[in-house]
């Protein structure tokens, strides 16, 4: 080992400060306090600078991850920020939110004897560091083509889509439902994680670029996309998102008090019912929380219930602490909050009082057997195992399944028996001429990664075909 | 857009109308859809059936009850002034064919509701008996457009003071003795549907009802608007906001409807004191 290497790896992992959690669990400001420019030029200093870097290869838009962390470890944090631009569009967002355990960090070489670069802490670095210090320079833009793309939600993969299309010269206008840009980077991903600050600085910086933004809009509903073909748009993407809140399908779930996932993010989020009633919009704040499921969704809601003042807040979850789909640091931000976990636990049924207010759930313990289709093994209930947990608020984050207001306007677009729509892997085309579509709306629930990683590829094909044709 | 060109009181000043500029909303709306509609940046998004709708003039028309916050919020609103936010149209229209004889009923704010429904029934040569309904004769309103909509219109009033004395559910008793009745529409406050659904029962005729719980973002994303129809559960926002009136699980509607009773009248009181 030559004396340089060893050096390196006597610089530990610097850990990210954050907001003490006992603070910070009845706060809703941010969790990590970010790297100072010393911690940053101190962790990029561990990095190997491998020849073949694997952290790329776990990226699924394969930034130049050694290349931006040279140069924030020489101190040019605007050429490392601008690294970064080059694959991908939000680095803020995905310094936050990307579950980089299994991607960039997850291959990165130190993480095999030791802690993997701080990938993740680094990019959020040097994307605040631009937001807040940087010139205001725009990435350059090509001529403009005369072409229209519309795009169809404005989550993270249709952000990407804008993004990349309005910088190779194409007229880019972005249709959304709600009456704000950002998707679930606004009614799901809370304050606490990614404030919404930085999701409209994103999107501003898009609007600078040219990209129009109609908020309000409705496509299926208050337009339709051959409409939208009508006004003259050359290319349709639809990045719409998954949006069909599951449920248990249990006794009691209508009960007040119990909210699916997406209602109990949205109030509070987008919403703002935390600042009710200087908000308008209401939200039932237990003191007994009860949270299903056991994804990030699920870390944020029983996060979101500990800070409007809850007692007690409890993750349920039919399966074991190793299957798990939440991001590590989610988890370890939750527990360090007080969250509760009770694994190998299903509710049965809710139940209420007179006034149909939720009072109970019932569960029933599990054990694990056999592996299932999905390679995890099956929960199997142990029989009279039932028992009752008290509480007032129920939050339901079991995943969401397909939204049918679009496709189910559109019938010349294939969708498949979940009701997502059918589209090329690789290049995001539908079976409608003309359009693209990418994001959970294709693939089913999954990341804010994925998602731009399924926009990026549909932005490169939709400007193959406006410059030579579907 | 969301410019308010028209304001009315009506019924006393319980009750406003607002014409609204919505030209994309007003080219697309058929009868039975819904708007939301948020009134400022620190506002909460309150679905409204339309009342009526203008594609030439590009503007809807929603009538509503002030009832908390919200809506004193929207009455406080003057000509020349915006809502800052209004989506749609949502939810799927009411399904209109000529049927025969079809008995349309409203009560309160619901009667502006019913009117295009009734008047595009008559329009495809439907004979339409209208039965209208309100706690007094100053809480009435559309009177004179329901009757030009309908063949044959009933009024009542809880206290006799206009009209008939007494529930909507009386007239309709009598309607469905006499005539060959193939549909009734009841749009109106939960308890009332839920009775005139329970008369028709009986009488084995079909009857559509227009759902209003509460919503958040009306395009199937959050399922707060869910409701019990034959023992299923169903969005309003994507699923109705029409379902058959027969297989709805009223008293969990009603009880769904007052999950924010507490705060509602929290923010109301707040609201009236500023």
């Amino acid at each position: 080992m030559t004396e340089k290497s060893s050096k390196k790896e006597k610089i530990p992992r610097q850990p990210m400060p954050e907001q003490d959690s006992q603070i910070r669990k009845r706060n809703f400001e941010e969790v990590p306090l970010g790297y100072t420019k010393e911690l940053a030029v101190k962790e990029a200093e561990r990095c190997l600078q491998c020849k073949k870097p694997s952290c790329m290869e776990g990226c699924p838009v394969s930034v130049d991850i050694p290349g931006f962390i040279k140069s924030i470890k020489e101190g040019d944090f605007a050429k490392a920020v601008r690294k970064i631009w080059e694959r991908n569009a939000l680095p803020a967002v995905c310094g936050r939110v990307c579950p980089q355990e299994i991607q960039c960090e997850g291959k990165c070489i130190l993480g095999k004897k030791g802690d993997p670069v701080a990938i993740g802490n680094l990019e959020k670095f040097v994307a605040d560091m631009e937001r807040e210090h940087g010139n205001g320079d725009l990435p350059p833009k090509s001529a403009l083509t005369g072409k229209r793309i519309a795009v169809v939600g404005s989550g993270p993969s249709g952000l990407t889509v804008a993004g990349d299309l309005v910088l190779k010269g194409h007229e880019v206008t972005i249709f959304e439902a709600f009456h704000k840009p950002g998707g679930v980077l606004v009614y799901g991903i809370p304050e606490f994680r990614l404030p919404k600050e930085i999701v409209y600085s994103e999107v501003n910086t898009l609007e600078k670029l040219g990209v129009k933004v109609e908020c309000n809009t409705v496509v299926g509903k208050t337009v339709s996309m051959d409409e939208l073909f009508e006004q003259g748009y050359d290319a349709i993407y639809v990045g719409v998102g998954a949006g069909l809140p599951r449920f248990l399908n249990i006794q009691g779930e209508n009960l007040i008090g119990i909210y699916s996932a997406n209602e109990y993010l949205t109030r509070a989020n987008l919403m703002k019912a935390y600042l009710f009633p200087e908000y308008d919009t209401p939200l039932v704040r237990g003191k007994d929380v009860v949270v299903f499921g056991a994804g990030n969704v699920a870390m944020d809601s029983a996060r979101t219930a500990m800070r409007l003042g809850a007692d007690r807040v409890r993750i349920v979850y039919r399966r074991s602490r190793d299957e798990m789909p939440a991001r590590s640091a989610e988890i370890h931000h939750a527990e360090e909050e007080g969250i509760e976990f009770f694994l190998l636990t299903a509710p049965t049924r809710f139940l209420g009082d007179g006034n149909a207010r939720l009072t109970d759930v019932e569960c029933l313990q599990m054990k694990l057997g056999e592996p299932d289709e999905s390679g995890r093994r099956r929960p199997i209930p142990i029989e009279g195992s039932e028992f009752k947990l008290e509480c007032d608020l129920a939050v339901i984050a079991v995943g969401a399944g397909a939204n049918p207001l679009l496709t189910k306007s559109t019938e010349d677009l294939k969708i498949n028996k979940w009701g997502y729509i059918v589209a090329d892997p690789e290049s995001g085309k539908t079976m409608k001429k003309g359009v693209w579509a990418g994001g959970d709306i294709v693939s089913g629930q999954a990341t804010v990664i994925l998602a731009m990683g399924a926009g990026r590829k549909a932005s490169d094909s939709i400007h193959q075909y406006l410059t030579w044709g579907w | 857009m969301f410019e308010i060109l028209e304001r009315q009181d009506m019924a006393d000043g319980t009750v406003v109308l607002n014409e609204i500029s919505a030209p994309l909303i007003a080219k697309k709306a058929k009868p039975g859809q819904f708007v939301i509609l948020k009134a400022n940046e620190t506002g909460e998004r309150i679905p409204l059936t339309m009342a009526d709708t203008d594609p030439n003039k590009g503007t809807i028309t929603i009538i509503y009850q002030i009832v908390g916050k919200s809506t004193a919020l929207f009455k406080s609103l003057q000509v020349g002034e915006r809502f800052q936010d209004v989506i749609g149209p949502l939810g799927e229209p009411t399904h209109i064919e000529k049927l025969g004889t079809v008995v349309c009923v409203g009560g309160g704010t619901g009667v502006a509701v019913l009117h295009p429904i009734t008047r595009r029934m008559k329009e495809i040569n439907n004979n339409v008996i209208a039965i209208i309904g309100a706690r007094n004769k100053d809480l009435l309103i559309l009177e004179d457009k329901m009757k030009a909509a309908s063949n044959e219109l009933h009024v009542c009033t809880d206290d006799g003071s206009y009209g008939h004395h007494g529930f909507v559910t009386d007239v309709l008793k009598d309607v469905l003795e006499k005539e060959d009745v193939k549909l009734v529409v009841a749009i109106g406050p939960v308890p009332m549907m839920k009775f005139v659904c329970s008369v028709t029962e009986k009488y084995k005729v079909k009857t559509f009802v227009s759902l209003n719980p509460i919503m958040v973002d009306g395009t199937g994303m959050c399922g707060c608007c869910r409701v019990s129809v034959g023992g299923k559960t169903r969005f309003a926002c994507i699923d109705g906001p029409e379902f058959d009136g027969h297989k709805v699980d009223f008293d969990e509607l009603m009880q769904r409807l007052q999950a924010y009773k507490e705060q509602e009248s929290v923010a109301y009181e707040k609201f009236l004191h500023e």
